[in-house]
This record gives C-alpha cells, sequence and structure tokens, in this order.
C-alpha cells in the first residue's frame, strides 16, 4: 500500500485548562475519503482545524507525504496542498461566483505593467469547473446567494480542487442541506476521490459516512475510539459509537487501530 | 454492510438524474440554459441590477428637480456649475476613502475631526514653526496615516467595533487640534498660509488651478463670462478647474480601479463580505483593513489640505460632521453597511447628489433649512431602492 497523504500521530490539543484534544492519531490514504464521525463537542473541528493550520497542536506531529509538517498559518496549509471547507464560512453571498472561486488566488494579467484582475480568465475558469462538477451556471457573473446551499458547498470543493488541493477537509457540508442537495454534494465528493484526492469528511450522521467513506473514524471527547475500514463495521455500530453508549465493550473486536 | 451499500448506490444514483437537465434529452448544445426554474432576465433588467442604480435614479431626479426650479438663477451657468462641482468634489473625496473602508467592512467616524487636524497640523507647522510648507503637508499627511493606521490596528487587535473605536478618535482629534491650536497661537484659526506658501512647490498641487490658459481663451472669445469692470477686468469669472476637482477624479477613478479590476479589490470585497471566510482562504485581511484606515485617512488629508490651501487658514472646527455625509454619500450609492458590498461610482453619485442640493437649494432660493428634508428624503428613498436591487442580486424575496 502506498504511504499515506497525511498522517496526524497522538495530536494533543489545550486551550488552557480545557484539554479537547487528548492524543488522536489517524492517517488518510490518497484518492480515500475518510469520514471523521463525533458527536457535538468530541474534537472535531478542533481537530480538523490543526490539520488546516488554523490551530497549532500542543503536543504531536504531523506528517504530510512523509515528511513532519508545521503549519504557522492557513496559508501554510493551503501551500502544502491541504485545503479546508467549512460548513457555513465557504462563501460570500453577495460577491459573484468567480469572485468567490478566485478568493486569495485571484488571477492576473498584465497591462501596460500594471495587474489587472483577470475577470475573462476568472469567469470561463469558473463556469468549466462548475461544468464538471454537474453545476450550469447562468453566468460565473451571478452573486453566490443565487446559489442554493448544496451548489455552494459544490463551489467550494470546485475551488480547492482546481488549486490543486491533495488533501480536502470538509466540516459538516451536508449538515445544513436537503436530500437532495446532499446527494449532490456527496456525489462530488465521489468525483473528488476519484480523481486521486484525499477527502476528510466530517459528519455526525453515519448515513452519508456510509455513502461516501472508505474507512471511518470516531472521536468522543477529545479521543480517537478507533479507525474501521469500509465493510468492517455497520451503521448500527458507527451510530452507538459516536453516542459514546454502553454497548462500546462489545463492539471494540470490530475496530481495526483501537488506541 | 448490506444496508450502507444500498445508501451508497441510492446517493450517488440521485444526482446522475442533473437536476438542471432534468428534462434534456434535447441535443448538448441546449444543455447550457436547461434550468426550468431560472427565468431568463433580459440585459436591460440585467443592466439595471447594479449597485448604483439607486444613486443614478437620485442624480436624475435631483438634477431635473433643479433644472425645472432653479435654471434661470443661475446654477447651470460656468461659475454655478463650479459652484456645486466644487463642493460635490469635497464630498466624494471622503466619500471614496469612506466607501473602501466600509466595503472591507469597517466605519470611520473621526473623518471630520481628521480634516480639521490635517488642517491644523499644517497651519501650525508652516505658519507657527515656520516649515517650508511642502514639508508640513508631507509630514501631515504621514501623520494622519499613521493615526489611519493606529485607528485599523486598534480595531483589529481589540475587536471591538470600528464605530467605538474611531468614535474615540472622532473626539480626541477634535480636542487636540484645539488644544494646538490655543496653546501654541491663542486662536481657534490659523491664518497667513497663503504667504506661507508663495512660491512652494507643493502647495498648488493641493490649492492651485488647472487649464486656467483655457478659461482665459474662452473668455476671451466671449463664450464664458467675464468681469466688467474692476482690475479683474477681462479676466474670466471661472478661471480653471481647482485641484480640489482634480484630486476627486483621481481618487475616484483609483479607487473604482482598485476595487472592481485588482485582486486587491477582491481582497476588500471578502474582507468585508465575510473576513472568517477570507482568512481561511488566506486572504490578508488585517492588512486590507488597516490600509483602508489609512486610505481614508488619506482622503481626510486631501480634503483638509485642498480647503487650507484655498481659504490660507485652518480652523479648528473644520470638517465638523463630515463623516457622517461622507458615509450618507456611501449609502446612497448602493453600498451595504455591513461591508462586502458596494461600488465607488456609486459612492461618487451620492457625493454629487448631496453636493448639488446643498448649493442648489441656495440657487433656487429655497429655506436653506430644507436641506437637511431634502436629503432625508432623497436617503431614504435611495437606501430602499438599493435595498430592493440587492435582494434582486441575491435572489431572496
Amino acid at each position: 500500500m502506498s504511504e499515506p497523504i497525511i498522517e496526524m500521530k497522538r495530536i494533543e490539543k489545550h486551550f488552557g485548562s480545557v484539554i479537547a484534544l487528548s492524543g488522536v492519531s489517524l492517517k488518510v490514504m490518497p484518492g480515500e475519503c475518510l469520514c471523521l464521525l463525533g458527536d457535538n463537542g468530541a474534537g472535531k473541528s478542533t481537530f480538523i482545524k490543526t490539520m488546516a493550520g488554523v490551530h497549532k497542536p500542543s503536543l504531536g506531529e504531523i506528517y504530510f507525504e512523509g515528511t513532519p509538517m508545521s503549519f504557522e498559518c492557513p496559508r501554510d496549509a493551503i501551500t502544502a496542498g491541504i485545503a479546508t471547507v467549512y460548513q457555513d464560512l465557504a462563501m460570500i453571498p453577495l460577491m459573484s461566483v468567480a469572485r468567490n472561486f478566485f478568493m486569495g488566488n485571484e488571477p492576473t494579467k498584465k497591462i501596460a505593467g500594471i495587474n489587472f484582475f483577470d475577470h475573462k480568465l476568472a469567469n470561463e475558469v469558473t463556469m468549466k469547473e462548475m461544468k464538471k462538477m454537474g453545476i450550469n451556471l447562468r453566468s460565473a457573473d451571478q452573486a453566490i446567494g443565487t446559489l442554493s446551499g448544496g451548489e455552494r458547498q459544490t463551489v467550494a470543493i470546485a475551488r480547492a480542487v482546481y488549486f490543486g488541493a491533495k488533501v480536502l477537509i470538509l466540516d459538516e457540508p451536508t449538515s445544513a442541506l436537503g436530500v437532495r442537495q446532499t446527494a449532490n454534494v456527496l456525489a462530488t465528493i465521489d468525483k473528488v476521490r476519484k480523481r486521486g484526492i484525499a477527502v476528510v469528511f466530517i459528519t455526525h450522521n453515519v448515513r452519508h459516512a456510509m455513502a461516501v467513506g472508505d474507512a471511518f473514524t470516531v472521536l468522543n471527547r477529545g479521543k480517537t475510539l478507533g479507525t474501521a475500514r469500509k465493510g468492517e463495521i455497520t451503521s448500527e455500530e458507527l451510530q452507538n459509537l459516536m453516542a459514546g453508549g454502553a454497548t462500546l465493550a462489545t463492539l471494540e473486536g470490530s475496530l481495526s487501530g483501537t488506541v | 454492510m448490506k444496508e450502507s451499500t444500498i445508501t451508497q448506490a441510492d446517493m450517488t444514483a440521485k444526482p446522475e438524474e442533473p437536476i438542471k437537465t432534468r428534462k434534456s434529452t434535447k441535443p448538448a448544445e441546449s444543455v447550457e440554459k436547461t434550468d426550468e426554474r431560472v427565468k431568463t432576465r433580459s440585459s436591460f433588467r440585467q443592466a439595471l441590477i447594479r449597485p448604483e442604480l439607486g444613486g443614478i435614479c437620485g442624480t436624475i431626479l435631483v438634477f431635473t428637480f433643479f433644472l425645472l426650479t432653479a435654471s434661470d438663477s443661475g446654477m447651470f451657468s460656468a461659475s454655478g456649475v463650479i459652484n456645486w462641482s466644487v463642493v460635490s468634489s469635497q464630498f466624494i473625496i471622503i466619500a471614496v476613502g469612506a466607501c473602501l473602508l466600509m466595503i472591507a467592512g469597517e466605519f470611520d467616524l473621526s473623518v471630520g475631526s481628521m480634516i480639521g487636524f490635517s488642517g491644523m497640523s499644517i497651519a501650525l507647522l508652516s505658519v507657527t514653526f515656520g516649515w517650508p510648507v511642502w514639508m508640513a503637508i508631507i509630514a501631515t499627511f504621514v501623520l494622519c496615516m499613521a493615526i489611519g493606521a493606529l485607528n485599523g490596528w486598534l480595531v483589529i487587535k481589540t475587536g471591538l467595533p470600528s464605530f467605538i473605536v474611531t468614535l474615540a478618535f472622532l473626539f480626541i482629534l477634535r480636542g487636540l487640534t484645539i488644544f494646538a491650536a490655543i496653546s501654541t497661537t491663542n486662536k481657534t484659526i490659523v491664518g497667513g498660509i497663503k504667504d506661507a506658501a508663495e512660491g512652494d512647490w507643493l502647495a498648488p498641487i493641493f490649492g492651485g488651478k488647472v487649464f486656467t490658459g483655457f478659461f482665459q481663451w474662452m473668455g476671451d472669445n466671449g463664450w464664458i463670462d467675464t468681469f466688467e469692470r474692476g482690475f479683474k477686468k477681462g479676466q474670466p469669472v471661472v478661471d480653471g478647474i481647482p485641484m480640489l476637482m482634480i484630486w476627486a477624479i483621481i481618487l475616484l477613478v483609483f479607487a473604482h480601479w482598485l476595487l472592481t479590476k485588482t485582486k486587491f479589490g477582491n481582497w476588500i470585497f471578502a474582507s468585508g463580505g465575510n473576513a472568517q471566510a477570507a482568512t481561511y482562504v488566506g486572504v490578508p485581511v488585517n492588512r486590507v483593513k488597516i490600509l483602508m484606515f489609512m486610505f481614508s485617512a488619506f482622503c481626510a488629508c486631501v480634503f483638509a489640505t485642498s480647503q487650507v490651501m484655498e481659504f490660507g487658514s485652518a480652523g479648528a472646527d473644520r470638517g465638523l460632521l463630515k463623516e457622517f455625509e461622507a458615509i450618507i454619500s456611501v449609502v446612497i450609492g448602493g453600498a451595504l453597511l455591513t461591508g462586502g458590498y458596494g461600488s465607488v461610482i456609486g459612492a461618487a453619485l451620492g457625493a454629487i447628489i448631496f453636493g448639488v442640493v446643498q448649493q442648489g437649494l441656495f440657487f433656487a432660493g429655497v429655506e436653506s433649512s430644507l436641506f437637511r428634508v431634502f436629503l432625508g428624503a432623497i436617503l431614504l428613498f435611495a437606501v430602499i431602492l438599493n435595498t430592493y436591487i440587492r435582494r434582486m442580486i441575491t435572489g431572496e424575496k
């Protein structure tokens, strides 16, 4: 098996006296969708923010493509190829699709020695990339606010992929969506995975996780309860695990790398 | 596991019947426009839906009103035009700075005090302390932009609303201005700048006039009014375009270019639209905001310098309430108070409405207290229209 694209080893994160993460480890293979499950407050968000360079881990190591990494800011993680799509903060509704798509990575062209925002290129690329994800825009100039929630998530995912993400972190992309839109987003995740990009999919919906996941890691109170491969665990078991219920002991057998 | 495979098949199957192309077993070229839920918009309607629409309507309304009521009062003669153009230009200069800052998601309530402060700074440095005027101007610009940066830095470091931080500076700067004037000269108005600026190379860039030859030539040909007696006999009443107007145009073009045509412009929108989202994709939000505070201070400084050079004096009470006039211009121009949306052209139109109404009511012989009534009505009308346009843009109802 090839080496993991990203490996987090015994990550700990303390906020003052609060221990948000106490020794979480996981690895993600290229082209694999790892589902990170857990109830609210389990430390999912803190963990992915550590991965995305928003937080620095208090303890533990991050290996990216086999080399140890330390991210000072989100920019470092993005440069390395780790892109994050946050559940609520992905888009700016009043800005056009193209402006959102290229936010922070605006294409420029030089006219008479002055750098101009290349709107033509931005619009073309946006239309093309959105089409690849199965969304036909009326125009790249339309405001993001006119798109549905699922389409916005798709724009964010398409953006991350276009800018060379090797690891795509999705923070509850389906939590606020309807059935059909959820299906759209899950289909997008599938497309992305098939391009050889590793996906870390955070959710607390077991059904959504089961639909696209290759591996499942459950977090509870800042700890990993283990990682199961697809086919090694049923959705009922995952559900119980997430709830951190008393059935935990009986499930240990079905978990491969229990921490 | 059985269940989950069914789920997967179920989940991934749905998108294969895409929403957008539900009815399209039609040829591929029609795929582009197959979303039956999106009504096609006429290009006319499309052109109308822009942030500036409120400002454009307001401007047309205001000009129509004054063409009907004040056309015989000299409002639209050369000197009349210059009169309201200069006032509008003043508003444009501060509105442009306020506009970019507001789109970046912040307010600057210290603009008015900054105008008083920078004007007094130039006057004290050049007249009282005897610095060359150019040095006084440059030092003042540096000082004001540093205060602008301090405003921005405080807003970012404390996380307080810029409304509060700059409100504090509204008082701090005004107080310092009066204190500095009283403690050094015992007066609140410092004059004598015209003499000090004699022969200075930088002063005419703010207080001078351009195209004077062209206006003299037009006057000589009898196309524009000339003085008929006195020592100015033969000279045109309007003898040139004040540099203030040139500054307004330069700042307007620059800001519009910056906002719509550059990478940095996208960052301004992003910072104001959603600072968190912008940070996550790598936009240097803090830098953008601080730079916009500095730009706002720069604009206030341009305003003050031009005013000082024109009047030949600086007053400690100059620029009173200018911050609100700037913000009102920007809001008439279609910008969103919460940031992330707006237009420099709109702000300029708002400033023109402001200037034309203020001077026009005087020309029309209307009681000047009605100025505020008129302005309030225009403000309300423009903002209602703008809210409606914004809903059309985002598609919400």
